[in-house]
């Protein structure tokens, strides 16, 4: 276990809805596989996807040093509902906390709407009396006898796992560890308690983050303990580490107690890997841009870290709409998705406006363009009436696109009804699918208080390189960085993941009534608990940073400042104020000031700890002037200019490190198209990076 | 043939105007100190075109406020007047006539200049804690005691903030810090408004809005009027019973669905309250509108040409009061305007339009003190909560679902947190949906007590407890609410009350009425219902 960070042969593997994504590294050069989920037994995937890539490194599993994971699968149950039958413990008074939930509708005007079903039916969800105050008090002992006639009940009632949560256990947890303690006398099910999940404020967030992780917790256990299992009898015994939704890796076994923490996982992979190009090449400032089939990813890097939240809502129901899902409270990267894949279907409503997805053809039967009996138009069948994508050598030459298809679709469904030949119609599409990810990625910065004109993008999945060169025009972003591997981004991001924590806990504290000595101690808890999962992968340095979460008292929406980690003292008052107040007028535009008395409340305090890297090896971004010869010219739409331009056609594989060539032009690999517009050059970079340069402007 | 890039540029450009005002939204829900706002969504951002016509709004928010602040902007524009319009100022008022319907809805109003044109206008509505006087709820006898009234002013002038309206402010409001923050919220979101559209007009290239405003407006219309062209023509009525304040209040309205447009009138319904249960028309409107759209035109934006195909008329009654009738809590009687107008709908359209639901928050301010002579804390505690939604055509009714108020509720950790109180239950209420094919939805039942040696008292704003939701169609009503103390005192549905150190206050809320004959319900249905508890007994 010694010296983890310095392994040389590391295998990475991402389990995704449509495809396993494998990637070894060994010795410095990089391999990687996709082969197709298998939902029956997602092991099998990723041992033949290791197979062939031990197989072309010349190595045998025996040679792995290390193997880390992510994986869908614990996101997918839940879109699904393909869980254990949980029994949820709660407080009198409150079983139906996770059923009803906000009391509110997501959509307004819908009347026909459905809420999702809440994951344990209310025959499931049993109440126990005993109380906790909002201070930690206790205001009404536990009943313990009850529960020990509940936990017959449970332990006869064909349950595959228990989820407790009581009324402000992130205050004080000790009904919930006794109701632990007494059911665990009488059943073997696994138990999950909110305090240990997910210790924060807010009962419905935190009880069906409970529930959420019982609910998968029997399947993913089972999942993984056969994923060792079957990497033994490889011959790989190498540690396995998994990727959670806050980017960093924790151990198998805490992964399998604690599998609601795996949810989001692989979109964390793609995260990271972004994070480690901006350290690549010393970007300070980044956003990452995925876009795959069915959805667009975007995610803020600073300081090569991406953003991360202490919450986010899971298996939305109703077209990406906010409030449509469930609540999930964990340290999590942040990021936003919305419904804009290739695969999105393009559509016009009743004001004749163009819509895009989030309703998406897939792979089955797919665009319009695949002939597969998909007939109406996607974003992949506008992209190739505007020419951006070659029809004679889409997926390698796999498979033959239809442009006639495309046109077809098109016009039938977007172009007759508002009157437009296919290609504007096509133009519109794009424009509007650009937009809708342009104004996705404006809003998030602005609610992150960043200004999103000030970052270099990159650009990875499928689907990105067509159209980050138009979302950059749209945003102000002056550069963009495809990199190499682009189609795999999450697996090799895994690679880069540090052993990484979060540990959260919410303990509401006025500044005027700051004790020092108690927050503390609360610290040094949530020091030693996240500290505790780094080492079982580590035994190098560890860095950790302190958060609180802060707001004025009477606000509802706290803002992530950072401590200085250090014990505190009541000297200490005047420097949190003055930092909250400073991250405030980041946030806000200005701090409330001339207010007598207006109290500021520390809300959540959180401790990251992780491993210290070796940074990579520093790359300096190469402008490159030596023009790339063109011999291949066709027209491909331009859409700053509205029009159909020649443009220089080029294979990346063919494409020298230095070399420069003015936009419009296509850069084509295997796996997509780099699509570059008339305000852009591209420049091969050394590493194989492809960097778009917008025309006048200097890095 | 359509000018392809036009159309498209005008296309993207509206997604982009839609944004701008998301994130004028967004900056509001982030910074406010209203839990109705930050907790709850009650709120409004919108902006507006230089004659007063709303070009978009955002979609969050509550119907309340989204319709009356598309007309309070013409107000703004007729008292400050163009000359006096300035970069960097912000325009406030709280008037219940023209703003949204009580003194506690504050709305700015912010213009936007590139350079030095005028190019539009941006407005924000959010409700604050406390604006003095007797406190939230019904028992004003006329505006004048219902707090501090704003007439339409200047909250700053070229970015300099009115230091005398701040005092004034300062010295009428219970929680001033709270409401002072807010005001400043308020002024911030415009301000983000403004700055995003700025960059969108400079990014485009854009002097004015003037040819983006036609776009929307002919689409918008044009959708509009298809929607009104397939419905049936002629006039409907339709009349409901409410609690009143202490007496039951009836209200009437008769929808006339024409050429291009519909009409609601509320002849026939009762005159004004005593008491602050009085709503002013511009609210009525706003919730009568929002009725018409969810059944007519759901997927329709709103903006100034979505509701300009719908109007109203009435004569002065309670749900048109004058001036200086009382109107704290018009909310309770105008959330109970949709199922009124819905109901007439319903013979316009049998079989489409849902049933009666508890429509009417179940609000409650709570004003918690120590006991004479105890240690202990004051605080204000405002929750919303809510009943049953009505059963729909071809699904049983949202149980505990604010409608048609568009806003959530708080989490009891979050109240808790607030004041001394303590919230001993807060769950579903069995047997509270009107039978039906389709269920009604089920209310929810409320225990609150003070913190030991506390005390409170609480502003009800309550109705269905003596009528209930009815059914559509065969569908049976849905339970009646409730209000008691836990030794068995009965309540009273409006007004100030008392709860004793020691006592609890219960609740129980109305349920939804059903749809639809109940012998047609699916026997799977019914014994889910049995399995879950949402029906404890068999049918009677």
């Amino acid at each position: 276990m010694t010296s983890q960070i310095r392994q040389q042969i590391r295998l990475g593997a991402d389990i995704g809805g449509t495809f396993t994504d494998v990637a070894l590294e060994a010795h410095g050069r990089l391999y990687s596989a996709k082969v197709l989920t298998d939902y029956a037994a997602p092991e099998q995937a990723i041992l033949d996807a290791m197979e062939t890539v031990l197989a072309e490194a010349g190595l045998g599993p025996a040679d792995l040093e290390i193997v880390i994971h992510g994986t869908t699968l614990a996101t997918n149950a839940l879109i699904e509902r393909r869980g254990a039958r949980v029994a949820f413990v709660t407080t009198e008074g409150f079983r139906d906390v996770i059923e009803m939930r906000t009391e509110s509708r997501f959509d307004q005007y819908d009347l026909n709407m459905r809420l999702p079903l809440p994951l344990v039916p209310r025959e499931d969800r049993f109440t126990v009396a005993g109380r906790i105050g909002a201070q930690g008090q206790e205001l009404a002992p536990l009943d313990e006898s009850a529960l020990e006639t509940l936990a017959d009940r449970i332990a006869a009632g064909g349950f595959g796992a228990v989820a407790i949560g009581f009324i402000h256990s992130y205050m004080n947890h000790a009904h919930e560890e006794r109701a632990r303690a007494i059911i665990a006398a009488k059943t073997g099910l696994p138990i999950s308690i909110s305090s240990e999940v997910s210790p924060q404020m807010r009962e419905f967030e935190r009880f069906n983050t409970v529930c959420a992780n019982a609910y998968v917790r029997p399947q993913m256990a089972d999942y993984l303990g056969r994923l060792q299992v079957r990497l033994k009898e490889t011959g790989a015994g190498c540690p396995v580490f998994m990727i959670h939704s806050g980017g960093g890796l924790i151990s198998v076994e805490t992964a399998a107690a604690f599998p609601v923490r795996l949810v989001e996982s692989g979109p964390a992979g793609g995260a990271i890997f972004a994070a480690d190009v901006a350290r690549r090449f010393g970007l300070e400032r980044v956003v990452s841009y995925d876009m795959g089939g069915t959805t667009a990813k975007i995610c803020l890097i600073e300081g090569f870290t991406p953003k991360t939240a202490r919450s986010f809502e899971v298996a939305r129901t109703a077209r990406f709409a906010r409030g449509s899902g469930m609540p999930i409270s964990i340290p999590v990267i942040e990021m936003i998705e919305i419904g804009a894949g290739g695969g999105s279907i393009a559509s016009v409503d009743a004001m004749g406006r163009i819509q895009t997805g989030p309703e998406s053809a897939g792979s089955e039967p797919g665009p319009a363009c695949y002939q597969r009996g998909g007939l109406r138009p996607t974003i992949t069948d506008a992209d190739l009436v505007l020419g951006k994508i070659d029809p004679d050598n889409f997926a390698g030459g796999a498979i033959k696109l239809s442009t006639a298809a495309s046109e077809a679709a098109i016009l039938r469904d977007v172009g007759g009804r508002l009157n437009l030949p296919a290609t504007p119609a096509a133009f519109g599409i794009c424009e509007v699918v650009d937009e809708n990810m342009a104004n996705a990625a404006r809003v998030h910065a602005v609610e992150n208080g960043k200004n999103i004109s000030d970052n270099t993008m990159v650009a990875f999945g499928g689907a990105a390189p067509l159209h980050a060169a138009r979302l950059c025009e749209k945003l102000g972003i002056n550069q963009c960085l495809i990199p190499a591997g682009a189609g795999v981004g999450s697996a090799i991001g895994f690679l880069k993941a540090p052993f990484g924590y979060e540990a959260l806990a919410s303990k509401v504290t006025r500044l005027s009534a700051f004790v020092a000595g108690d927050v503390n101690a609360l610290l040094d808890g949530l020091k030693a608990t996240a500290e505790g999962f780094v080492r079982a992968g580590t035994d190098g340095a560890i860095q950790r940073e302190i958060t609180a979460y802060m707001r004025y008292v009477g606000q509802g929406w706290e803002i992530p400042v950072a401590l200085p980690d250090r014990p505190f003292t009541v000297a200490d008052i005047d420097l949190l104020r003055q930092a909250f107040q400073t991250s405030y007028a980041r946030f806000f535009g200005r701090a409330i000031d001339g207010l007598d008395g207006l109290e500021i409340e520390i809300v959540t305090f959180s401790v990251k700890a992780q491993d210290s890297r070796a940074a990579p090896m520093r790359r300096e971004l190469t402008l490159g002037r030596t023009e790339a010869g063109v011999s291949v010219s066709r027209p491909v739409f331009d859409p700053a200019r509205g029009e159909a331009l020649p443009t220089a056609i080029v294979e990346r594989s063919g494409f020298a490190p230095g070399a420069r060539l003015s936009g419009p032009a296509v850069v084509l690999e295997r796996e997509t198209s780099t699509v570059v517009t008339s305000s852009f050059d591209v420049v091969m970079q050394d590493d194989g990076s492809l960097l778009l340069v917008r025309k006048g402007v200097e890095a | 043939m359509t000018d392809p890039t036009f159309e498209i540029r005008m296309q993207v450009m509206w997604n982009r105007l839609i944004s701008v005002v998301e994130e004028q939204a967004m900056t509001l829900l982030r910074t406010a100190f209203s839990t109705s706002v930050r907790e709850a969504g009650d709120l409004s951002a919108g902006v507006f075109d230089p004659a007063g016509r709303m070009l978009a709004q955002a979609v969050t928010g509550t119907p309340g406020h989204v319709n009356t602040m598309a007309e309070a902007v013409l107000h703004f524009i007729a008292e400050i007047g163009r000359d006096s319009m300035f970069p960097g100022d912000t325009y406030v008022t709280n008037d219940p006539w023209k703003g949204t319907g009580h003194l506690h809805d504050i709305t700015m109003v912010s213009p936007s200049f590139k350079g030095d044109r005028l190019v539009g206008f941006f407005a924000c509505t959010a409700h604050v804690v406390d604006v003095g006087g007797r406190g939230f709820g019904a028992d004003g006898k006329s505006v004048y005691e219902e707090g501090i009234q704003i007439p339409i002013m200047k909250f700053a002038e070229r970015g300099q903030v009115n230091a005398d309206l701040i005092r004034i402010l300062r010295a009428n409001v219970r929680e001033a810090n709270q409401v002072v923050g807010d005001f400043y919220s308020l002024a911030a979101c415009n301000d983000v408004g403004h700055q995003r559209l700025t960059q969108m007009m400079e990014e485009i290239g854009l002097e004015t809005l003037d040819a983006l405003g036609a776009f929307i407006f002919s689409r918008t219309r044009a959708a509009t009027l298809d929607r009104i062209a397939a419905l049936p023509r002629g006039a409907w009525a339709n009349e409901l019973l409410t609690d009143g304040y202490d007496s039951p209040v009836k209200l009437a309205c008769a929808v006339a669905i024409g050429e291009g447009s519909v009409n609601v009138d509320f002849t026939g319904t009762d005159g004004m309250s005593k008491h602050g249960i009085n709503v002013p028309i511009i609210y009525t409107k706003a919730y009568a509108c929002y009725a018409l759209k969810c059944v007519v035109a759901p997927d329709i934006p709103n903006n100034w040409a979505s509701l300009e195909a719908f109007t109203i008329s009435s004569p002065v009654n309670i749900l048109n009061a004058e001036r200086p009738a009382p109107v704290s809590v018009r909310h309770v009687i105008g959330h109970l305007v949709p199922d009124l107008v819905l109901g007439a709908l319903a013979k316009a359209l049998p079989g489409q339009v849902l049933a009666e639901g508890a429509a009417a928050l179940w609000n409650i301010h709570m004003s918690v003190r120590p006991v004479a002579g105890a240690p202990g804390r004051r605080a204000e505690i405002l929750m919303f909560n809510s009943g049953g939604m009505g059963a729909r055509p071809g699904a049983d009714g949202l149980s505990a679902t604010a409608f048609p108020s568009g806003v959530m509720t708080m989490p009891i950790e979050a109240t808790e947190q607030t004041g001394p109180v303590v919230v001993w239950r807060k769950e579903l209420r069995p047997d509270s949906g009107g039978d039906g094919q389709y269920r009604g939805g089920l209310g929810q039942v409320i225990e609150i007590e003070p913190l030991p040696g506390h005390e409170f008292d609480f502003s009800a704003m309550f109705d269905r407890i003596n009528h209930p939701a009815k059914g559509r169609d065969g569908g049976m009503p849905g339970a009646a609410g409730k209000a008691a103390l836990d030794d068995g005192t009965v309540l009273k549905p409006k007004g100030w009350q008392h709860v004793p150190a020691g006592r609890r206050l219960v609740l129980d809320l109305p349920g939804g009425g059903g749809f639809g004959d109940p012998s047609r319900r699916d026997p799977a249905e019914r014994a889910n219902d049995l399995a879950k508890g949402y029906v404890t007994e068999t049918v009677k």
